[in-house]
């Protein structure tokens, strides 16, 4: 990474004071609750592992923070500089793309499609050109911006939606089992990336995986949904407890710190967010 | 308009340019295939050709409802109801659990049956049958200018509201978290092809006005590696295939309609052939 890159990349330290905060979030579809009263306060500057069994409501979850399903309850941002509630920019990168494969869509296209307003049929100008260039090049994928999208391999993809996740740079960051379909180099260099990410720019992560072995290595903070929270705290405490391993199994937490927490708890966080702000 | 026909019969210095009918179709054609040229892009992106084809089918209740309310012209009743239908498909996609498929083939099917029910009554239905083929013979220098208006509200919209119809149509939710209006989009663009759909029926045809908006479209993916080069290609073989079918509906005598759309499958088929032998 060149240097000019690495000064853009570093625009906005971590600051530990901006938050997103979900209160009582319920989606009830027909007479199924699918999620029932999550709380949940989220940190810039961290990774947030949601793991959880199949139908547990994880990608639903992330789908209520988008908008896209409607849902009870309330959903705040708040930045470290006003403290009041602002609209966050929202970057989020989908389970799997499920796109028709013939499109002719190449990645350029799609970035100029969510950057710009001028339509993408009437052609794409030079600074366009090179900030997507320069977008891609956060993910060693510059190479990619002139091939179709039906063209890329699994890994290209999904770190061609990271970039595009990450223009402009949101203060959340959605990633819903990113990785699927991904082989081993480029599950790596994926987490790598994201892992960075959290601490070179003043976002905050919440991440769906069911790579456990990864989520233990890389969150910073885990929490278990299975239609509500069931569990949040560190991998180490999570991984630990008995109802996790009854779901998941034993998972290795070889190399992972026993970083310190109080107890892992079922979190009121409405005291926590008063003292921080 | 009788200085583009005048340009039309210096560039085309054919006999059948004489013939008033003929300059008329001709300068229909050249804006009915951009306009489906265009249209066809993000119907095929959108895998929206059943959509269409259910919209364009059911123009037979919007006519049978012409017929009863007494209207010499139907197509103000066409262009109601087929907007209905485009609103009430959406609106029911959105919330039901049945795939679209079954939600529009239930509704094109109930309305091609009230359709034939209503005008079929006392065994007039044979009258309608021009709707079917449609006669692209018959344009009106009105009608083609009512098609210039159709075509500059398309490219409106093509301008203002392409780029996020594009998120839309590769991932919704994607879409959402770039703060596209997802519906309001998806309902925009329905009823803006309803529209266009609907006012043509009578020059292309009920039965294959779906196929001259996928074909064009189809053809372009072939050869088109961006969003430019596809709206270019798409726009270039509906034009190309849009004159020579007329010209070639002229000298065999059949009609224009199923001419053109035969013209674009052809170049259909050679783009799938050329595409074949070059990775081949």
């Amino acid at each position: 990474m060149t240097e000019e890159l690495r000064k853009d990349y570093n625009h906005r330290q971590a600051c530990g004071l901006c938050c997103t905060t979900i209160e009582e979030l319920s989606v009830v579809r027909g007479k199924n609750v699918i999620l029932d009263h999550v709380n949940l306060h989220i940190h810039c500057g961290e990774l947030t592992a949601l793991i959880g069994p199949n139908g547990a409501g994880k990608s639903t979850l992330l789908k209520a923070i988008l908008g896209d399903i409607s849902h009870s309850g309330r959903l705040s941002y708040l930045n470290a500089i006003g403290g009041d509630s602002v609209k966050p920019i929202i970057g989020y990168v989908p389970q799997q793309l499920e796109f028709d494969p013939g499109s002719p869509l190449c990645v350029l296209d799609l970035f100029a499609a969510t950057r710009r307003r001028r339509p993408v049929w009437l052609g794409i100008g030079q600074r366009m050109r090179r900030h997507a260039t320069h977008q891609l090049a956060r993910v060693q994928a510059e190479h990619l911006l002139n091939r179709r999208l039906g063209d890329l391999s699994g890994g290209e993809l999904q770190r061609v939606l990271l970039a595009l996740a990450l223009d402009p740079m949101p203060d959340l960051l959605l990633l819903d089992e990113p990785v699927s379909g991904v082989d081993g180099r480029g599950l790596e260099l994926f987490y790598d990336l994201v892992s960075d990410l959290r601490t070179q720019n003043d976002l905050s992560i919440i991440l769906i995986s069911h790579d456990l072995g990864l989520v233990a290595r890389y969150a910073d903070r885990v929490v278990f949904l299975n239609q509500s929270i069931r569990l949040v705290g560190t991998p180490y405490v999570v991984f630990n407890d008995p109802e996790v391993i009854k779901t998941f199994g034993l998972i290795s937490l070889e190399g992972v710190p026993p970083r310190p927490e109080p107890v892992a708890q079922k979190i009121e966080w409405g005291d926590e967010h008063a003292k921080r702000h | 308009m009788q200085s583009a026909i005048n340009v039309l019969q210096w560039l085309l210095p054919f006999e059948w340019m004489q013939y008033h009918f003929m300059q008329n179709a001709l300068l229909g054609v050249i804006m009915v295939c951009p306009l489906f040229g265009l249209m066809g892009t993000m119907v095929v992106n959108n895998r929206m050709a059943f959509f269409s084809d259910a919209i364009g089918h059911s123009a037979l209740t919007g006519i049978a409802l012409g017929v009863l309310l007494g209207m010499r012209d139907p197509l103000g009743a066409m262009i109601a109801f087929s907007i209905l239908l485009a609103l009430g498909i959406s609106l029911i996609k959105q919330s039901a659990r049945s795939s679209p498929d079954t939600i529009i083939g239930v509704f094109s099917s109930t309305a091609v049956a009230l359709g034939i029910v209503i005008l079929s009554r006392g065994g007039g239905f044979a009258r309608y049958a021009n709707f079917l083929i449609g006669d692209l013979l018959s344009i009106q220098q009105r009608e083609i200018l009512l098609l210039l208006g159709l075509l500059a509200a398309v490219l409106i919209f093509w301008l203002f509201f392409f780029n996020g119809l594009l998120m839309v149509s590769i991932n919704s939710t994607l879409a959402r978290s770039r703060g596209a209006r997802v519906q309001a989009l998806e309902i925009a663009f329905g009823l803006l092809l309803a529209l266009v759909v609907t006012v043509c029926i009578q020059w292309v045809g009920i039965l294959i006005i779906s196929s001259l908006l996928v074909l064009p479209a189809a053809a372009a993916r072939n050869l088109a590696s961006n969003m430019r080069q596809y709206h270019v290609w798409s726009l270039l073989i509906a034009l190309v295939s849009g004159v020579s079918g007329l010209i070639l509906s002229y000298y065999w005598d059949t009609a224009s309609g199923a001419t053109i759309v035969l013209c674009a499958a052809v170049v259909f088929f050679l783009t799938v052939l050329g595409r074949s032998l070059q990775r081949g």
